[in-house]
This record gives structure tokens, C-alpha cells and sequence, in this order.
């Protein structure tokens, strides 16, 4: 019974060490940036180059654009990377971000069954594309979050001067990848952008079947977190990072960085 | 073959850095989080089970309900106390190790405060008359009825454990799934979903099994061996 005990206690005190394992102390920042530059690998190509010029570690919290923001706004992030210029911009003139830089971009493509029931692969353009969709009630899977990619598919539905709505449409208020997963079910359309497409696995019968219009142009920019709103940002640090990411340096990191032979981000800084 | 099974052998048998990083951290998150659980959880549920207070009805229903709190909810409560713009701000532990640690104690607290309830509630009632004509108070007897109750006590930390062990809604919120950081193997499993890649999914999704069944059958194992060695 003593030993029992003892043994007991001896196991506890060897949790409670684990449990006490030191954090080591380093240089970081953190940047809430969204899905696609995380799911790409983007982040896992560029943040070691950096880490090597400067010792300064990011930590990056991928979440969809809005919520990116948000995190920002609560100054739990000191820096915003996101896609979605009106929120953006909304952003910084409600002064929680300083000043927002172009990084890169991408575009975004529409995805869809190889049978493309809806027949997008002969539309004129994103809006004809997307008409046809709605007129012939193809299932599409969409964000259905605050995204920026959701925000880009409203702006072309209204362009189309359609009303997603339907058994047909398919709001899965989720993150991209989920979204493609649940595309590659049904099958359905659905509009993604180009990085995530080129470096998710589970395609199934999907394949691109609309491309190239200009409005799918999809642009990223920084922004550092107002350090007068939030007075812990790690302005110092953070800006390091932004003016290295737009910087010659930072831009040949992106261009260079590929997914089975294909680049994913153009360089975009002035 | 390149099956799920295939892939998890050869990801263990590699010993990838980053893997047993996220394995590491894991374990300390989850193992952390049921240790505190415990320290908080077995002396709170045996003074359930043992005082009368007016409202204890209520408490035991509350602590009850809470088995169920989904981890999403846990998660939320969590980061909008710690977030920077909330009340305990200025700590900075939102998307730390202990920020997860945090809010999985909350989820496998109620585990372990009712189990600890209801076994000390049982042994009290068959125990009473021989540990008051011994002279031991309610208070005195709380550590001989947890030594007595110690192997359905076992069953309810290892519930917890598996309910936190097994969770993502939580982690994924307040510690952020940062690589190198804060993720966790739950928190990999949902990225590498979200990424289509779900055969390494599932391989991640084995090796966590496997964690679970080993942890598992090493506290039956040092059970066993109690009751045997110690009767």
C-alpha cells in the first residue's frame, strides 16, 4: 500500500514535470493570415529563408480572410496577410491597421465536374460562367463563410445578377480544402483559388473548367496591426518582416516557390 | 502498397523531427490538461459527493451537463478570455501550449468531478459507520475513499484523457495549429484533411490510435499489477 503510494506520487511529480517543460524564449511574431497561403505550402518555403536573414520567428494562424481580420482587430495577431481588398482597406481606414501593402497574387479558377454538365469550358466569361451554372441548377459548393474567396463568388454571382439559391447550392461554411472535399463528392463547381487547387490531392473527378477572366484576378496584401490600438504589437519585428516580404528578397522566395513544377504566387510589390 | 498503415509504419520508423515534435506536444497538452483536471477534480467531486449544502442538486446536475460541452464551445470561452482584447489579455497565452492545456482541463474537468462525485458518493454510504466509529470525520476519510475508489477513478481519467486526446475543436481555436508551435496531432489530422492529402490523414489519424491504445494499456497494465502485488 506504501509503495502503491509512492509510486503514485512519483508518477505525479513526472507529470507535473512534463507538464512544466520550459518554453524556450525566442524572438517571434505572429501573423493571421488565410487557408490558401497556408495550405499551399507557401508559408513552410518563405518563413526559413526569412528566419535565416533576420533569426526572427513567425508563427502563422491560417483562418479565412474575415476571421484573419478579426484576429487582428482583438490585437491577438501582429500582422494581417489576406486576400480581399475592400475589407482590407476597411481595415486600415477604421484604424487597426497601419498601412496596407501589395504582395502577390493568383487567381482564382472554377472547378467542376470533368463532365461539366453546366458547360462552363465554353463561356465567354466569369459571369456567363457563372449564369450557366445557376440556369442549369448545377450543384456548386461554396465557402459560405467571410472568406475572401466566398467574397470574390458573391461578387460574380452579382455580377451574374443571380441569387444563390437552391438545392443546387451548397454552403458548407467551411475553410477551402473542406469545401473542395465536399466538391469532389457530389460532384459539384466551385470556385477556388488557383494555389490551394494546384496543391490539394483529393480531386477526384474535378477538374478546371473555367479560367483566365481578369475579374478572377485575386490580389494579397500586409498589414501590420496598429501598434496604437494595440499597444504589445511587436511593431518592430513585424515590419521587419512586411518590408522584407515586399522586398527584392522576399518577392524571389515567392516567385520561387512551386507545387509540382508550377508557381503558385506572382510577385505584386512596388 | 502505400496504404494508411504503410505510411504511418514509415513516418514512425523515419522518427520525422516535425512528428515527433507534434507527438511531444501532444502528449504534454493532453497529459498536462488531465493532470490538472485531477488535481482540481478528485478533492472538488469528493466534497460533492460528501457535503450538503442547499443547491447541491443543482451543482451535480450542472457538473453533469458539462460531460457534454462540446469542445467548439470550450475552445470560444477560452480564447475570448485570453484573446488581448479580453479580460485576461494581458497574460499573452492565446495560441500557446498553455492556452490548450487550459481549455482541455475545462473539458474533461466535469468528467472527473462527476465520476469522483459518484464513487465516493457509493463508498461513503457502504464505508460510513466503520470510518466514523474509527473516528475519521468526512473530511479524513476523503483521501481512503479516493484510495479505495482508485480503480473506477482510473476508468474516469482515462475517459478524460481520451476525450482530450481525441479533440480538435478546442485546440485548433486558442492555440491556432501554428507549425512547430501549437500543432497538435488532431490539429494535423484537420489540415492535411482540409489539404486533400487524406491518405497521410488517416496514417496520422493510426499513429494517434496507436498512442491512445499504448497509454491505455500501460494504466490497465499498472492497475493490474496494483491489485495483484498490493491486493
Amino acid at each position: 500500500m506504501i509503495h502503491a503510494r509512492r509510486f503514485i506520487l512519483s508518477a505525479t511529480c513526472a507529470l507535473a514535470l512534463l507538464a512544466a517543460l520550459p518554453v524556450t524564449a525566442q524572438e517571434f511574431i505572429t501573423v493571421a493570415s488565410t487557408t490558401s497561403t497556408e495550405n499551399s505550402g507557401l508559408f513552410g518555403h518563405i518563413l526559413p529563408i526569412f528566419r535565416a536573414e533576420t533569426g526572427i520567428e513567425v508563427r502563422v494562424i491560417s483562418q479565412g480572410t474575415g476571421q484573419a481580420l478579426e484576429t487582428g482587430r482583438r490585437g491577438d495577431a501582429d500582422v494581417v496577410f489576406v486576400h480581399a481588398r475592400a475589407q482590407e482597406e476597411k481595415f486600415v481606414a477604421n484604424g487597426y491597421g497601419v498601412q496596407r501593402f501589395d504582395v502577390m497574387y493568383n487567381d482564382f479558377v472554377i472547378v467542376g465536374p470533368d463532365t461539366d454538365p453546366a458547360g462552363l469550358r465554353a463561356a465567354a466569361d466569369a459571369k456567363a460562367a457563372m449564369a450557366a451554372i445557376a440556369s442549369a441548377e448545377a450543384s456548386f459548393a461554396s465557402r459560405g463563410d467571410d472568406s475572401g474567396t466566398y467574397t470574390a463568388e458573391k461578387a460574380l454571382w452579382a455580377a451574374a445578377g443571380v441569387e444563390p439559391a437552391g438545392a443546387w447550392y451548397l454552403s458548407t461554411g467551411s475553410g477551402m480544402g473542406a469545401t473542395l472535399n465536399t466538391a469532389t463528392q457530389v460532384p459539384a463547381y466551385a470556385l477556388t483559388d488557383r494555389g490551394t487547387w494546384l496543391s490539394f490531392e483529393n480531386r477526384g473527378d474535378l477538374d478546371i473548367v473555367f479560367e483566365g477572366d481578369p475579374v478572377l484576378f485575386n490580389p494579397y496584401g500586409i498589414i501590420l496591426v496598429n501598434p496604437q490600438k494595440h499597444a504589445h504589437i511587436k511593431a518592430e519585428q513585424s515590419q521587419a518582416f512586411i518590408d522584407w516580404i515586399i522586398s527584392d528578397a522576399g518577392q524571389a522566395a515567392i516567385a520561387s516557390f512551386e507545387v509540382g513544377g508550377k508557381q503558385l504566387f506572382f510577385p505584386r510589390a512596388n | 502498397m502505400d496504404g494508411p498503415f504503410a505510411t504511418a509504419f514509415s513516418l514512425i520508423a523515419s522518427g520525422d523531427a516535425a512528428l515527433m515534435q507534434i507527438i511531444g506536444l501532444s502528449l504534454r497538452v493532453t497529459l498536462s490538461a488531465v493532470l490538472l483536471a485531477c488535481l482540481i477534480g478528485l478533492p472538488l467531486g469528493a466534497a460533492l459527493a460528501l457535503a450538503r449544502f442547499p443547491g447541491r442538486g443543482a451543482v451535480i446536475v450542472m457538473f453533469n451537463a458539462l460531460m457534454g460541452l462540446p469542445p467548439v464551445v470550450a475552445g470560444l470561452v477560452v480564447y475570448l478570455a485570453l484573446s488581448r482584447s479580453g479580460p485576461l489579455g494581458s497574460l499573452a497565452l492565446l495560441f500557446t501550449p498553455t492556452a490548450m492545456i487550459i481549455a482541455q482541463t475545462l473539458l474533461i474537468l466535469p468528467i472527473v468531478v462527476s465520476l469522483t462525485r459518484s464513487v465516493v458518493e457509493d463508498l461513503w454510504a457502504e464505508y460510513r459507520e466503520q470510518l466514523l466509529s474509527l473516528g475519521a470525520g468526512r473530511l479524513r476519510a476523503v483521501p481512503t475513499l479516493l484510495w479505495d475508489g482508485r480503480v473506477s477513478l482510473l476508468t474516469g481519467v482515462l475517459a478524460g484523457f481520451g476525450r482530450a486526446s481525441a479533440e480538435v475543436g478546442a485546440v485548433l481555436i486558442v492555440g491556432g495549429n501554428i507549425a512547430g508551435h501549437t500543432r497538435t496531432m488532431t490539429t494535423a489530422i484537420t489540415l492535411e484533411t482540409n489539404r486533400g492529402n487524406l491518405g497521410l490523414a488517416v496514417a496520422l489519424g493510426i499513429i494517434l490510435l496507436t498512442l491512445t491504445l499504448t497509454l491505455n494499456a500501460a494504466a490497465w497494465g499498472a492497475g493490474e499489477w496494483a491489485k495483484r502485488r498490493l491486493g
